[in-house]
């Protein structure tokens, strides 16, 4: 037996992959020694070419595309960066490895021949490309052998199997398990689970109160929290639940313009990520709070007043237009009550009324009287 | 009592002067004693400043000035090319550092027709002597005062007479005269008078400074004539001295071979103005023996002394004299004209005396003036009164008349000025405009410019304006000249140069302005600056507007090449990179895919600057005229290196250094003047019809101090100096390209 094998066995999905990354590199060469100017189309992810489908609830990408040539100042290093990348996501996929975003960057960084620029100036423009890369070859970023840092935080009655590993997600003490960027099902399988419902809030602190109050042993839930705008990882995680242990995903985020938007985003999918929105969206999800009323139904402090910006103001507007809002009265008058307050909260407002007054009066009774919005 | 307080002359009325006694008042009969005629040579003796003599260093500069008009005037009309050599000897080399002038002597030998030695005391001897005073040509002097005006400086500071020799034929003895002037008599005194075979003299050709160079060679001065005059003055480099006097005239005749023989020691105040070119220094020493100095069309300074080599080997067309245009005449100057007819042709009539004595004026137009002022074609001149004459003075102005031949007149020419130019000013681009003539007064004129741009010029200084009348540099009064207003007046922030309101650009500029006419007004008998006369200005500005025109297209097809290079670059950075990553994930060959992408760039840079500018619009296409009167010399670093044509050797093949020798420039006029566009084809098709026999001695060679830039070396009667080794091939930029330039004839 050899020590080292070359290369690994290909599967199937790899094999796939790497037809694609061909099939780019086919067409630049074709037109190149054709003479006709190379180019790459490359699917919009901007809002223009993303649209709402009222029917399923979530957002998809739309048919637009973008030429991406070479002979364009604006797009040559572009051009350069996505093959580039290409390369290297072939690299990965041959010698079967997967590798952070931050890695790939590093890995396609080096100075162009003869010069001192390098091919890629830092980690921000390497992360659009491998997007671009994404939505032109038409595969996940698990396909292309990318993954982005774990973010993100779990915890409550359920046993999760990580490649094989099972995880008892009861037992882990006061730092939970960390969410994979990768979540799919052949490297995540669910095990036992008794929890009746997800709690996702917005960030560490928040999920540190309700694990040390237990709370999801009081209430027999799964707890999750996305570090703010959740990454991949823990969307897909969100959203296995829902649809295959058929799970609620309630949320409890910022009184904010932002925390309506990580709202969003769970629930219908992002902009940039459109092309994804069926595996990562989650049109059941419930905005539990905070909500702009309790100000007035707790009786909070004006202490706990943070005032609107400028910024905050005109982001709230802005998603109070989207579509999926505009159509939404419940959250015109939400959003109307924000923009009425001129204030915004943080979950950890609540404390003023007492440290655990947010996982044993507020959640409970919201939950109980199912005051959500959805 | 009042009356004892009156003075003491009691019939004196008060109004008087009060004086002892009273003067003795001039009588009628006294005071004609006294009055006599004023010598003019007495009245310049003692207004010497009138005549650029004001102090001992412009009074140097003067005297030289003076001989070399002088000499080019005769050289020019006797269809010689001029050959003349100025030594300026330091008879104080002793002096205290504390002086604030020395005695110098200055001789200036030419190789014209030389004079008639019965001629000599008149032309060097007497103030307002001269051929050209008298007529309508143009020429360099004109009243007939400089060289003799000098030669009284010269008595009048040192006593020494003026020392002539001059040989009016080949092969025979030379006429050795020396003669001080009386300047009461207005007359020459004639102090020795031989004949001598020392011409050109020897003495010169000994000096220390000429040694290992071959100054005053007899063989190139078989006539001609040297004047030396002695005078107090002082010797300084810098604005204003002998050797930008001759730098600028040998930008403006470049027919014209001059060598200068500097003195010894300068006075030790040092030039604080930078001359055009960069002095190299006493340390080049002289060029090597056998190596003849006018072979590079740069000039070289060698320290001891300066060879500024001829450029073009034709003389200026010669002028015709023309009679006065009616309306250049003035009521006093007619009733002078009337009155000489009538004394040369007894009895002629009016109706002749108009088409004889004045241009442009045909039977018909002489019938209407006789006409219009009421007398017949057969009324006699002498019969004319002064009322008829001012009224015909009056039928002039008003009557339409065609302008004044021109053949009178000689531009310097288009394609003399960039020669002229690229051999004294070390530049990047050179643009010249030649305008058509105009008349002031009824005088015709025509305005020359050219400007040199960039190179070492400096760059955030005003720009240099060198003016010239008749081809004679102007070096004072530069803010009272009518050109230097032109300058001021034209807008050169349309051609992409910075421009303080109302004062000249500020850029690495040189601007030239000539102005040629059979009678320059000039401000003063010194003949610093021209006098502003609107029709002047006018024309001064539009031959800069076309100058500044040429420019604008230069500097903004530069800029765009700089685009289409940077843009290039770019794409051909990243062409690499793409190809081993195609290579990388499909197999396909990365070097023939990088051609074929490397193919495409530098199509698609070529078409994209073709079409567009920086905004994407397309550009308007060049006027072909902008490239005409061009010369374009691409200094190293100056302006990006322009992508090679295909299929044409590659530039970028030579190292830097060689590129830089190699920077050769595209011409846009021929010998002939016609308009050759910056066509390559048809330049080398031109190559092959017409190759020159003449070997071009190369002009860089190792033994020189080698400009550091490839220059023609001019077809003059040179020594065949080794045959021209050409290692590399000649470049030339043309539209924004590299092309080989076939050996065969020079540009020019």
């Amino acid at each position: 037996m050899a020590k080292k094998s070359p290369l690994p066995k290909l599967r199937e999905r790899d094999k796939a992959t790497l037809g694609k990354l061909t099939g780019l590199a086919d067409a630049v060469a074709k037109s190149a020694l054709a003479g006709r100017e190379p180019k790459v189309e490359i699917p919009l992810r901007t809002k223009g070419n993303t649209t709402w489908d009222k029917k399923r609830g979530i957002l998809r990408m739309g048919d637009a595309t973008a030429d991406r040539e070479l002979f364009n100042l604006n797009q040559a290093k572009q051009f350069m960066q996505t093959m580039l990348h290409a390369s290297t996501i072939k690299d990965l996929i041959e010698i079967g490895k997967t590798s952070s975003l931050r890695g790939v960057f590093y890995k396609a960084k080096h100075t162009v021949a003869g010069t001192k620029e390098n091919t890629f100036d830092g980690q921000e423009e390497s992360d659009p490309i491998l997007e671009d890369l994404e939505v032109t070859l038409g595969a996940l970023r698990e396909e292309l052998h990318i993954f982005a840092e774990n973010r993100g935080t779990l915890v409550g009655n359920i046993t999760i199997i990580d490649k094989g590993d099972e995880i008892n997600a009861r037992k882990q003490g006061s730092g939970g398990w960390g969410i994979p960027s990768i979540v799919e099902a052949d490297v995540i399988q669910f095990g036992k689970c008794e929890a009746k419902f997800v709690l996702h809030v917005e960030k560490g602190t928040v999920w540190n109160r309700f694990n040390e109050d237990r709370f999801w042993e009081e209430h027999n839930c799964i707890l999750t929290h996305g570090a703010g705008q959740p990454p991949r990882g823990v969307r897909r995680l969100l959203q296995r639940f829902n649809q295959e242990l058929k799970l609620p995903i309630i949320c409890l985020l910022d009184c904010d313009p932002w925390g309506h938007y990580i709202y969003s985003v769970i629930k219908q999918g992002s902009i940039s990520l459109a092309f994804e929105s069926s595996r990562l969206a989650i049109p059941e999800a419930k905005f539990l709070g905070i909500r702009a009323a309790d100000f007035k139904d707790c009786k909070l402090p004006d202490a706990v007043k943070i005032t609107l910006s400028e910024n905050d103001i005109k982001r709230a507007k802005e998603i109070a237009a989207y579509p999926w809002f505009a159509e939404h009265k419940a959250w015109q008058k939400e959003i109307a009550a924000l923009l009425d307050n001129g204030f915004k909260m943080e979950v950890e407002a609540m404390i003023a009324k007492g440290v655990s007054f947010v996982t044993e009066e507020y959640v409970p009774q919201r939950l109980k009287a199912k005051a959500w919005l959805d | 009592m009042s009356t004892a307080t009156l003075p003491d002359a009691p019939d004196a009325t008060p109004c008087t002067p009060m004086s002892k006694k009273p003067a003795p008042r001039a009588t009628a009969e006294t005071m004609g004693a006294r009055q006599r005629d004023i010598s003019v040579s007495e009245f310049f003796a003692k207004n010497r400043h009138l005549l650029g003599f004001d102090n001992p260093r412009k009074a140097l500069l003067t005297t030289v000035k003076e001989a070399v008009d002088n000499s080019l005037d005769a050289c020019e009309e006797a269809g010689i090319l001029p050959d003349i050599t100025v030594v300026i000897e330091d008879l104080q080399p002793d002096r205290p550092a504390s002086a604030k002038s020395s005695r110098y002597r200055i001789t200036v030998v030419d190789n014209g027709p030389g004079i008639m030695r019965a001629q000599v005391e008149h032309i060097f001897g007497r103030l307002l002597y001269g051929s050209k005073f008298h007529r309508l040509k143009m020429s360099r002097g004109q009243q007939g005062i400089g060289i003799s005006a000098a030669g009284m400086y010269g008595l009048i500071t040192t006593g020494k007479p003026m020392m002539i020799q001059t040989r009016p034929k080949a092969g025979k003895k030379a006429h050795h005269i020396e003669l001080a002037m009386n300047t009461k008599t207005n007359r020459a005194e004639v102090t020795v008078d031989e004949e001598t075979d020392d011409f050109p003299l020897q003495r010169l050709r000994d000096l220390p400074q000429a040694r290992g160079v071959d100054v005053l060679d007899p063989a190139a001065y078989p006539t001609g004539t040297s004047v030396t005059i002695e005078l107090e003055g002082k010797y300084q480099k810098g604005r204003g001295s002998v050797d930008e006097f001759l730098e600028l005239t040998a930008i403006a005749n470049p027919h014209a071979k001059f060598t200068f023989v500097r003195p010894t020691r300068t006075t030790d105040e040092e030039e604080d103005v930078p001359l055009l070119r960069k002095a190299k220094g006493p340390e080049s020493g002289p060029a090597s023996p056998g190596m003849e100095p006018a072979t590079p069309a740069t000039t070289e300074d060698l320290g001891a002394m300066v060879v500024f080599p001829r450029g073009v080997t034709e003389l200026p067309p010669e002028t015709k004299e023309i009679q006065p245009h009616p309306r250049g005449v003035e009521l006093g100057t007619l009733l002078q004209m009337l009155k000489d007819f009538e004394q040369s042709e007894k009895g002629g009539s009016l109706y002749h005396f108009l088409q004889d004595r004045f241009c442009r004026v045909s039977a018909g137009t002489a019938g209407d003036f006789c006409e219009k002022i009421g007398v017949t074609s057969r009324t006699k001149v002498a019969d004319i009164e002064p009322p008829q004459a001012e009224a015909l003075y009056k039928v002039f102005q008003e009557a339409k008349l065609g302008p004044p031949p021109t053949d009178c007149l000689a531009p310097i020419g288009v394609q003399q000025m960039l020669k002229g130019m690229f051999k004294g000013v070390r530049a990047e681009f050179y643009a010249a405009s030649s305008r058509s003539a105009e008349v002031y007064r009824g005088r015709p004129f025509l305005i020359e410019a050219a400007i040199a741009f960039g190179g070492e010029l400096p760059a955030d200084e005003p720009a240099r304006v060198i003016r010239f009348a008749n081809r004679v540099p102007l070096l004072f009064q530069q803010s009272a000249c009518s050109s230097f207003k032109a300058v001021a007046e034209t807008n050169w922030r349309n051609y992409d140069l910075q421009q303080p309101r109302g004062s000249v650009p500020v850029g690495p500029l040189v601007v030239m302005i000539h102005m040629a006419s059979v009678w320059v007004p000039f401000t003063s008998e010194s003949k610093e600056a021209i006098a502003d006369y609107d029709e002047i200005r006018k024309e001064m500005k539009l031959a800069l507007m076309e100058c500044g025109r040429k420019l604008g297209a230069y500097l903004r097809k530069r800029a765009k090449m700089k685009r289409e290079g940077e843009r290039r670059d770019i794409f051909e950075r990243y062409i690499g990179e793409i190809a081993q990553a195609v290579e990388a994930l499909n197999g396909t060959d990365a070097k023939k895919l990088y051609e074929a992408l490397l193919a495409q760039a530098k199509r698609r840079t070529a078409i994209a600057d073709l079409e567009l500018d920086e905004h994407g619009k397309a550009m308007k296409d060049e006027d072909p005229a902008d490239q005409e009167g061009v010369l374009i010399v691409d200094a190293a670093g100056a302006s990006p290196a322009p992508a090679p044509t295909p299929g044409k050797p590659d530039p970028f093949a030579l190292s830097k250094k060689e590129a830089a020798a190699l920077k050769v420039a595209a011409l846009a006029k021929t010998e002939h003047d016609e308009p050759a566009l910056l066509r390559a084809p048809a330049k080398s098709v031109r190559a092959k019809e017409a190759p020159k026999p003449a070997t071009k001695p190369e002009a860089k060679s190792a033994a020189k101090p080698a400009p550091a830039r490839a220059v023609e070396a001019s077809p003059t009667p040179a020594k065949p100096a080794e045959p021209a080794k050409k290692p590399k091939p000649r470049m030339r930029l043309v539209n924004g390209k590299y092309v080989p330039v076939d050996d065969g004839p020079s540009l020019f």
